[in-house]
């Protein structure tokens, strides 16, 4: 039993057929050949699929490709952000591996962070917390990095959210 | 298309320099590919099916509801597979032939070695279905009795014995009667649990044939053994192999052998016809590929009431698999670090019914400098002595085991320059003494050391009249910055701009490069770089000669002048006699060299940890490494591969265990979730120095910075935890109930 969805990724809207159990991650790299999104673990666990749906983040091997039908998705390949190039200075990667999923990640935990959510790492919740290193790692601890390029990482969103 | 615009620029300063990877773009916008990110058409998804028993005969195997599945190509098991030539004996005489991760001939057995060995594996149009067909597969066992319990074997551990490359154990003295004599002695065991690599991107292979000709993207860290071990386990000849590797998503030595997500991939292909995928799950990487050994360590001191050590007894034991494995060196750097009059050394090994062990991140080293390093420090408490002061007093100047010499050796000003950065001075010794409201606060130091190694490479270098260089070697790039660092030592070497310059590697078309292991990649292809660009200097003052050019035009002019639009010189042979001679003076200068000196990058780690008085949680809150290792190429990246070490090291220290379940060898926290590694949050600011100076005796100076980051840093965060607590915890991970 397949469906046939029209997905809008990256400002455009593409066709697909796809069986309900199909995640978002596999349609993205397998049918429409977005490979810049990661499999890290395929259970939500490593941050790697990350994507953006209307600008929040998403874990998209946990997310069904059929509920995604009306969303504006953002994968890698649609973001050209600062943040990239700050990515690149401070080396924050080293496989790259990760990369995709940590930019895709820290470009919507600034959203976040903007509309004024707060983290567990948050004093005062009552207050739009300052975006300290420590609000950044917090925000950011879903996204593995096995190279350890933490520091670099932290450095790059830093300086792009200034 | 010759021309004559020559670079003119004055070259600027690239050795050592932090310049950005040459890589960064493609990694950072999704256009790096790699190994499952190469969608041919018709592209098939291999699922793996594995043991649940830790050893038995497969006495059915039920595929009938995979079969009848729509969009199943294949449900390849040991009935029905090709067969294939077993994987070859490892022999040190024959290098490739340790590419094999196990012996196990897969799928063309129906024996089971080990708890997940993979017993089928299912080839279909897409991944679910393929999982979901592996799910239907119903294998039935007839039981054998497997030894599967760590614990339990112990007692039947047996000394290692010595080989040319390695040492299972040594003795200067009599490290046992000395123990007894000495003023002050410390006696203490430790363990270290199993651990696993977990890069992130989980080993995939894409394999393609091509009539006869077989290519496989594999993020492989050693393309020569894995083409040689795929030609020779399905016959080919080694012209119909081709390995790609351009990008690897981690490693850490968990991709240095061939294990049998590769060779089943290609099955999948040969038995299908189309191009195959297989991406191990994550399970399926705990449960095909080989993790770090567990281990029990002895170390003994005795010291004289000022602090020289008398006695240092280090003794360790690991596991191997019944089907391969490795002799873990845990004890390797007692034999190097302190200067005792006595010392005894001895590994021992225990045999389990598991999957072979493999090599993960300073093998040996990381482990076996945790015991070491929480021993000196506890000696250093019993004699009231700080340890930094401990360390100096016993800092050899020659190898204490034998008297070599150390090829360099900066752990003195590593220590020196540590201390001032740190403010260690501002640490009041007694354990317990340092408060922050509920925060016990604590500091500690331990030493990081990792032997150097050289390995054969080969490059060709081309110089086109444009100027333009090409340098090509199949070496690995699974985060290093490898092509990035080889760009600078070419622009350095041929005294060209860095935008003139243009790498090629990752693919067995190219060169053969060495394996990326040892920390030793760098040395290994910087030498063939430097020497490559000797010669090609000597063929350019040459061809000026002939041509009536002074050698001291620039070479772009030199060429043309010549009327050439490029030359190029070759390094090392890929085949052939040349290649046997290569061999054979590559291991005769290793033996002979390793006979003289003492090589390795060395470093010294200081930690602050902060623990919770009511719950035991432990958290690093400051860092700083200073390491000796030679000269740095690019100051960023080799900061970077250094703090991923101690980002590594932290998880080993506090959170990183894989367990097993004493009964039947299933490894039962397969996932990222209940294995864990450190996170943002788990992971201060770490500071990194480098003291820069070369080697003498190495390429370029280099010692390598890939594996001397982890070593040192579970000991230093140990004993920065008693010093914190009080409690002097033995038994990795440092979770928070041994704290309570
Ligand atoms: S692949 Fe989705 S979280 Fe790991
Ligand atoms: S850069 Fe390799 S996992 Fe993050």
């Amino acid at each position: 039993m397949t469906h046939d969805l029209s997905l809008r990724v990256n400002g455009t809207t593409r066709p697909v057929t796809v069986e309900p159990r199909v995640s978002l991650l596999d349609v993205l790299r397998d049918h429409l050949g977005l490979t810049g999104t990661k499999k890290g673990c395929d259970q939500g666990a490593c941050g790697a699929c990350t994507v953006l749906a209307d600008g929040e983040r998403v874990l998209s091997c946990l997310a069904l490709a059929v509920q995604y039908e009306h969303r504006e998705i953002t994968t890698i390949e649609g973001v050209a952000d600062p943040l990239q190039q700050a990515f690149v200075k401070h080396d924050g990667f080293q496989c790259g591996y990760c990369t995709p999923g940590q930019i895709c990640s820290a470009l919507g935990m600034l959203a976040e962070h903007r509309s004024g959510m707060p983290s567990a790492a948050t004093e005062d919740v009552a207050t739009t917390p300052q975006l300290t290193r420590a609000e950044i790692q917090e925000r950011m601890s879903g996204n593995l990095c096995r190279c350890g390029a933490y520091n670099g990482i932290v450095s790059a969103i830093e300086e792009t959210a200034r | 298309m010759t021309q004559t615009s020559i670079p003119t620029r004055t070259p600027q300063r690239v050795l050592g320099e932090p310049i950005d990877r040459v890589d960064g773009h493609v990694k950072t916008t999704g256009a790096a590919q790699y190994s499952g990110d190469h969608l041919y058409p018709d592209l098939a998804h291999a699922a793996l099916v594995h043991a649940t028993v830790p050893r038995a005969r497969i006495t059915h195997i039920d595929t009938t509801a995979a079969d009848s599945l729509p969009g199943v190509h294949a449900v390849i098991t040991h009935h029905n597979a090709p067969r294939l030539q077993p994987p070859p004996k490892p022999t040190l005489l024959n290098l490739p032939t340790l590419a094999a991760g196990t012996s196990v001939n897969y799928l063309n057995t129906d024996e089971v070695h080990w708890n997940g060995q993979p017993v089928a594996v299912v080839v279909a149009d897409s991944l679910d279905i393929a999982r979901e067909a592996a799910q239907r597969i119903r294998v039935t066992y007839e039981e054998l009795p497997a030894t599967v319990d760590f614990e339990q074997e112990e007692p039947n551990a047996v000394p290692q014995k010595n080989s040319a490359l390695s040492d299972g154990g040594g003795k200067k003295g009599d490290a046992v009667a000395a123990l007894k004599s000495a003023d002050v002695s410390v006696d203490l065991r430790f363990s270290t649990p199993m651990q696993h690599h977990n890069a992130i991107e989980p080993h995939t292979t894409t394999a393609v044939w091509n009539g006869k000709a077989l290519t496989v993207h594999d993020g492989t860290q050693h393309i020569d053994w894995t083409r040689r071990h795929l030609a020779l386990r399905f016959k080919l000849p080694l012209n119909d192999v081709r390995v790609i590797s351009t990008f690897v998503g981690g490693a850490f030595g968990g991709k240095t052998n061939v294990w049998a997500g590769t060779i089943l991939a290609v099955v999948a292909a040969k038995v299908t016809g189309r191009p195959v995928k297989l991406a191990l799950s994550r399970e399926g990487v705990y449960r095909t590929t080989g993790g770090r050994t567990p281990s029990t360590q002895r170390v003994a001191l005795g010291a004289d009431a000022d602090g020289q050590l008398t006695a240092l007894i280090h003794t360790s034991v690991t596991q191997m698999g019944r089907v391969g494995g490795y002799a873990e060196q845990v004890v390797s750097q007692s034999r190097h670090l302190y200067d005792a009059e006595n010392i005894l050394v001895q590994q021992h090994q225990l045999t389990l019914d598991s999957i072979a062990n493999g090599v993960m991140r300073a093998p040996g080293e990381s482990i076996g400098s945790f015991a070491l390093e929480a021993a000196m420090d506890e000696l250093a408490h019993r004699l009231d002595l700080d340890p930094i002061e401990l360390r100096m007093r016993n800092e050899p100047d020659r190898n204490p085991m034998d008297g070599k010499l150390f090829a360099r050796r900066g752990l003195r000003e590593a220590y020196a320059r540590g201390a001032e950065r740190f403010r260690w001075a501002d640490r009041t010794p007694e354990p317990r003494s340092m408060r922050d409201g509920r925060w016990l606060v604590g500091t500690g130091v331990a030493t990081a050391f990792h032997p150097a190694w050289v390995f054969p490479a080969n490059v060709t270098m081309r110089l086109s009249a444009d100027g333009d260089v090409l340098v090509r070697c199949g070496f690995h790039e699974m985060g290093m910055g490898a092509a990035t660092a080889f760009t600078q030592v070419t622009a350095h070497a041929l005294r060209v701009p860095l935008d003139s310059v243009r790498i090629e590697y990752g693919d067995s078309d190219l060169p053969i490069g060495p394996g990326a292991g040892g920390s030793a990649q760098t040395a290994s292809v910087s030498r063939a770089i430097l020497d490559a660009a000797a010669k090609l200097k000597k063929d350019l003052a040459a061809l000026a000669r002939r041509n009536n050019t002074s050698p001291d035009e620039a070479p772009a002019t030199i060429l043309s002048r010549a009327g050439r639009t490029h030359h190029e010189v070759a390094v090392g042979a890929d085949r052939g006699i040349g290649r046997l001679a290569g061999q054979v003076r590559f291991m005769s200068t290793l033996l002979r060299e390793r006979r003289k000196y003492v090589k390795a990058a060395c470093g010294a780690q200081f930690c602050e940890v902060r623990v919770d008085s009511d719950t035991g949680e432990v958290r690093v809150t400051r860092w700083l490494g200073v390491f000796d290792i030679g000269t740095v190429v690019n100051a960023k990246t080799a900061a970077s591969q250094l703090r991923g070490g101690i980002v590594m090291g932290i998880g080993a220290a506090l959170g990183e265990e894989t367990l097993v379940d004493g009964h039947t060898g299933r490894i039962v926290n397969a996932n990222l979730a209940e294995y864990h590694v450190p996170v943002h949050a788990d992971v201060p600011r770490i500071d990194i120095e480098c003291l820069g100076d070369p080697d003498p005796t190495m390429p370029l100076g280099v010692l390598g910075a890939g594996e001397v980051g982890i070593v040192g840093v579970a000991g230093a965060i140990a004993n920065a935890v008693h010093h914190a607590t009080g409690l002097r915890v033995r038994d990795l991970p440092i979770t928070l109930d041994k704290l309570l």
